[in-house]
């Protein structure tokens, strides 16, 4: 099975493939994505415990991923992981999503945020680029009722079919506030 | 959104298949004959799919034509539940994503935390960590590789594998006191040392195990009844593979030599000398033959570890987050008011945003923490990876035949604690 790789000549060649690739440092990743992109795509650039994080506008956030994808020299096509955050405190930009890419050649990570008004939660679906955003934005939606346009079959995933809000958003508490067998009638907490 | 409450479970079926017809993914008709489809529902409580979740499959004889899984049947809200919780009650909340594998699932957490506070933890707490994340490795393959074993028609291999899947329950029993959820080590190390017992327990099983496993690879791996069922079943391609974001096993066994424990090595993995197997095709047998090869891997870094585990403490030392030995809270001040603290989950954490994976059984297992310098996560989301390549599932038994989707299914190590969260 290992057969294939095991020769020392063909572990050379893949070790210097590696090295050959792998020196791509954030900054580097930052000035591709701004010469691909332009600079003021990417607001909000940094770089929490080492990975590059940037916001972007949700107008072209399908079209960064899908350039992305195709890319040769960054080749940043493995959507990680996708979620959904609720920030009520913010002012028109109560929800966000939260996109991660790695480039399994380079080894580099890049985190995208999206932030939108929770009146107008619409983006765009990312499933005709990776199939795997499918359940990963049936989760978003039925978490934090995020519409994703385009998306073939977006109902529900984990939670029942009649549920009718969207549970992991901020307004509602863990704890059913209707729950009377929790109060403590002797020392009132 | 239609109630759904007084429509009996047949009823429910065809409400469920009319739903996905009139969406397109679901077809009626043959296109050969023009015949009428049977419509079957596998699941949710079928004993062939080991958990619970539902497929409802549309088939021609015994072919599959169409298939839609749904899931969520124990989904416990565990990223909800984690934002109200300090991090040291969420760990175990991991214990029940993947209940194969649990110490995986604990380290990775703790070493997320630890990344996000800055902890340092000492080389030798790092070496029973990968100890233990690797016996986990091994239990989870030992019950996917037997299972496929029983699901394919042999019984025998998997009662020889359980066996020793029950010596490393016992291992863990001595380094935690507990089996299955094992809520192992804290954050900033382990909870305590490896005892003389554990390591005698260790040493005994790692001379017992592997010729049990060339037993098990004896009747299975050249098997011609195995190999028919296995072989070109559930196959995926390496780029559909990537596209559905498979990690693990089952994207090495599609012949993508990634591994977390090699591209970003964590606890130091960067110390031992292993080899990560692939396959070719991606089928049920590639599957099978990889997580074999990991098995005898992991046994590799496990015997590396304990030749050179390190002298030293098995914690940070880190009196913000590490609990204090229970004798010091009664005698000491400052242990006292840690102690206190500590579980009353009353130390905050620093504000910051960590992705931290970890190398699941399953494949990349991933902690993405925000923090807003509060006493628990302001969001945590885990990639699970079960959770993303089963959306796979479908398009990899269309076409094949009913025993193939189950072994297919087995194949894939789907965990519903862990598909669910």
């Amino acid at each position: 099975m290992t057969d294939l790789n095991t020769s020392p000549a063909a572990q050379a060649k893949a070790a210097d493939y590696v090295k050959a690739h792998a020196a791509i440092s954030n900054e580097q990743l930052l000035a591709r994505l701004h010469a691909l992109f332009g600079a003021d795509t990417f607001s909000d650039v940094e770089e929490p415990y080492g990975l590059l994080t940037a916001t972007v506008s949700r107008h072209r956030i399908h079209e960064i991923l899908d350039v992305l994808h195709g890319e040769k020299e960054l080749l940043l096509n493995f959507l990680t992981t996708m979620c959904g955050v609720h920030w009520p405190e913010r002012k028109d930009e109560e929800l966000s999503v939260v996109y991660q890419l790695h480039s399994m050649i380079h080894n580099i990570r890049l985190r995208l945020k999206i932030f939108f008004p929770i009146a107008d939660p619409v983006v765009p679906t990312m499933t005709d680029i990776y199939a795997t955003a499918n359940w990963m934005e049936r989760e978003a939606y039925d978490f934090y009722g995020i519409i994703f346009t385009g998306h073939p079959n977006l109902i529900r995933i984990l939670n029942v079919e009649d549920m009718d809000y969207h549970p992991m958003r901020k307004e509602y508490p863990l704890e059913d506030g209707t729950r009377e067998d929790k109060t403590d009638l002797f020392f009132g907490r | 959104m239609a109630t759904n409450d007084a429509l009996t479970a047949t009823e429910h079926i065809h409400h469920e298949v009319a739903q996905q017809q009139q969406r397109g993914v679901m077809v009626t008709k043959t296109e050969d004959f023009g015949t009428d489809l049977t419509t079957l529902n596998l699941g949710p409580t079928h004993p062939a799919t080991h958990g619970i979740f539902q497929n409802i499959l549309q088939m021609d004889g015994e072919k599959i034509i169409s298939g839609v899984p749904t899931i969520g049947y124990i989904h416990r809200a565990f990223e909800k539940i984690a934002e109200r919780r300090p991090f040291y009650q969420i760990t175990p909340l991991t214990d029940r994503m993947n209940y194969c594998s649990s110490p995986i699932n604990n380290m990775g957490w703790h070493m997320t935390v630890e990344k996000l506070l800055g902890v340092e933890v000492p080389k030798r707490a790092q070496y029973i960590r990968v100890i233990m994340m690797e016996l986990a490795r091994i239990a989870d393959h030992l019950v996917c590789n037997g299972i496929l074993g029983v699901d394919t028609g042999a019984f025998s291999g998997f009662l020889y594998l359980f066996e020793e899947r029950e010596n490393i329950y016992e291992i863990y029993e001595e380094v935690c006191g507990s089996r299955l959820t094992t809520n192992m080590g804290r954050v900033g190390g382990m909870e305590r040392d490896m005892s003389p017992v554990a390591l005698e327990k260790l040493r005994t099983w790692l001379k017992r195990f592997p010729a049990v496993m060339r037993e098990f690879q004896n009747l299975f791996d050249r098997n011609r009844i195995f190999m028919d069922r296995t072989i070109n079943v559930g196959p995926i391609s390496a780029e559909r593979a990537l596209n559905y974001g498979f990690t693990g096993p089952n994207l090495r066994a599609a012949g993508v030599d990634y591994d977390v424990r090699v591209m970003n090595p964590y606890s130091s993995y960067q110390d031992f000398d292993f080899e990560i197997p692939v396959g070719t095709n991606g089928d049920t047998y590639d599957r099978y033959l990889v997580r074999n090869e990991e098995i005898w891997q992991s046994l590799r870094i496990i015997n590396q570890a304990l030749e050179n585990l390190p002298e030293g403490p098995y914690h940070a030392d880190a009196p913000h987050y590490y609990l204090p030995p229970k004798q010091e809270v009664y005698r000491n001040m400052e242990a006292l008011i840690y102690h206190f603290k500590i579980i009353m989950g009353e130390i905050d954490a620093p504000v910051g945003e960590v992705y931290h994976s970890v190398e699941g059984g399953n494949g990349e297992l991933g902690f993405y923490l925000i923090s807003d310098g509060g006493r628990t996560p302001y969001r945590l989301h885990f990639r699970r990876p079960c959770y993303i390549y089963y959306q796979a599932y479908p398009e990899m038994v269309v076409g094949s035949t009913l025993s193939d989707a189950i072994i297919t299914l087995s194949s894939m190590n789907v965990i519903a604690g862990e598909l669910d969260a």
